[in-house]
């Protein structure tokens, strides 16, 4: 039956998919309307739902829904104007690996939700706040693995270029990022996903709008039908600009998959 | 008229890892005239690939120099065009992308490099498959391909590093009749690396024979087979005389090279 890459067919696929979500579902119906767990600490899933649509009809969540992803998409995309390019630099010239990289990979591991207090200091709790908050979470992500990327470069095609008459620009401009773009929007896809933990935690604190700021007023009221509904939220959110992700890429680098 | 030189040229790898250097090419000489096709003939290690990059400019000599049309070469350059062993289309263009992609480093207008791309998808038979990518294709048709990548670029002198090593029999018989058919048009000069007696022998007017590691030539045959040459010549016996003579001279080399390992 289960054979090692085996490929699947796309309805089966489907199905095996969506049958997981049903018994995630399932299982925790079961345990809030068997009343195996307390009511006050996790909703059931109907509660949920109906607090859900009273947080979108009555309470403008949708509001607070866009503020979020506009932080997260402002955030990142930002990082990503700054990073990608100095990313290719380094993949391509080592200087300027050996000038960046030992800042860079140290940087990495400075947790974004530790500077929140200080960035509060600097830029105080408005918009731009957030928007560093992430950027700081993303860039440096995003530099490292871009420079890793191009850097490993296929040699041959590199040499195949020079010996075609490209010059460095040339072999930068016409070999090493297309040959990468595809792992690029890969590693954009992925900080993206990781740049949604970073927008939460940072409207946890200091915020008056957005989804995490939701979730922590639901806190006070011990709304747990309303804090699951945000975070099913995000998860959707997450998943639909997955979607997105993927199928641009495969609408922008056909050749990937021929 | 000499179009390569070839001056004392030495490789020396250092030592891997606290080992003792290698030498992949004692200081080797050879001079090559314009529109000759010669092939190099030698047991694997013997420094073939490392003399043709070399030349190609992608590695440099520890000593002595290459010269083209008299100066002085110093690192790659589109005067010479090369083909390598390993399948080294670029993956996100297509057949005709792939061919163009010297001629738009050369900024050509437009309308040339269709032009020029469109007779070589000719001459190499890909007509139909302009829009293919890489991956789509078979062996042989990667390595048709690249060599029209390499001709679109009209290189002073074309480098070929074993490109039918990977491929069937019969295929790479084809793609040898192609490939003599394209030159005995077009008269480029030509060094090409194989390890196949009769590929050398059908192809060249020149055989070089190299030694076993380290590398140096060891002999230098002319092969004054008339052209235009077909498979059927394989089987004639001035064919038979050069391939039982080289036969001989790699049998040597390549005992002596399996005795040192
Ligand atoms: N980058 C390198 N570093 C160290 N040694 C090398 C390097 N490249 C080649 N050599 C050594 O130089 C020698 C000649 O290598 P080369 O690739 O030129 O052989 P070749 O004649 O092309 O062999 P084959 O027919 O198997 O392709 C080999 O012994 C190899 O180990
Ligand atoms: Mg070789």
């Amino acid at each position: 039956m289960l054979r090692p890459l085996e490929p699947i067919g796309q309805g089966a696929r489907i199905v095996l998919g969506i049958s997981f979500f049903i018994l995630f579902v399932l299982g925790w119906g079961f345990a809030t309307f068997g009343g195996y767990v307390s009511r006050t600490f996790l909703a059931d899933p109907l509660t949920m739902l109906a607090d859900g649509w009273a947080l979108l009809a009555d309470h403008g969540f949708l509001f607070d829904i866009g503020v979020t992803i506009w932080r997260v998409l402002g955030g990142f995309v930002l990082a990503a104007i700054v990073a990608v390019p100095i990313g290719i630099l380094m993949g391509a010239y080592k200087p300027i690996e050996a000038f960046f990289e030992p800042f860079v990979s140290f940087a990495r591991y400075l947790p974004a939700s530790a500077f929140i207090p200080l960035l509060i200091l600097w830029a105080g709790i408005g918009e731009v706040q957030k928007l560093l908050v992430i950027f700081i979470g993303s860039v440096f992500q995003i530099i490292l693995m871009v420079a890793v990327s191009v850097g490993s470069t296929r040699r041959d095609l590199v040499e195949a270029a020079y010996t075609l008459g490209a010059r460095d620009t040339g072999i930068v401009r016409r070999v090493m990022i297309p040959a990468n773009a595809p792992e690029i929007a890969e590693i954009l896809r992925l900080v993206l996903g990781w740049a949604w933990t970073y927008v939460i935690v940072a409207e946890l604190i200091g915020s008056s709008s957005g989804i995490g700021h939701m979730i922590i007023d639901s806190q006070a009221l011990l709304a747990t039908g309303q804090i699951i509904f945000g975070i099913i939220v995000i998860g959707l959110i997450g998943l639909v600009s997955d979607f997105l992700f993927k199928a641009a890429n495969r609408w922008l680098f056909p050749w990937r998959l021929a | 008229m000499t179009k390569l030189v070839i001056d004392n040229v030495s490789r020396i790898f250092p030592g891997v890892r606290g080992g003792a250097p290698v030498t992949a090419l004692t200081p080797t000489n050879l001079s090559v005239a314009a529109n000759d096709f010669i092939t190099i003939l030698g047991p694997s290690g013997c420094g073939k690939s490392t003399l043709l990059r070399i030349v190609a400019g992608l590695d440099r000599p520890s000593a002595g120099e290459v010269r083209l049309d008299g100066r002085r070469i110093t690192g790659p350059g589109a005067d010479r065009g090369m083909v390598f062993q390993s399948y080294t289309l670029f993956p996100w263009l297509t057949v005709a992308q792939n061919i163009a992609f010297g001629l738009r480093e050369k900024g050509r207008q437009e309308a040339e490099t269709r032009d020029i791309v469109a007779s070589y998808i000719d001459k190499v038979g890909l007509r139909g498959f302009e829009n293919h990518w890489p991956k789509q294709l078979s062996g042989g048709m990667q390595q048709r391909t690249a060599i029209a990548r390499a001709l679109a670029n009209d290189p002073e002198i074309l480098l070929l590093d074993e490109p039918f090593g990977a491929l069937d029999n019969q295929t790479r018989s084809l793609m040898q009749e192609l490939l003599l058919g394209i030159w005995e048009r077009e008269r480029k000069t030509v060094l090409f690396v194989t390890h196949d007696i009769e590929e050398a022998i059908f192809l060249a007017s020149r055989v070089i024979v190299m030694s076993a590691r380290p590398g140096r030539i060891k002999a230098d045959l002319a092969v004054d087979l008339p052209h235009p040459r077909d498979y059927k010549m394989k089987t004639s016996p001035e064919f038979s005389a050069l391939k039982a003579r080289l036969t001989e001279e790699i049998r040597v080399e390549a005992v002596l090279a399996a005795t040192e390992h």
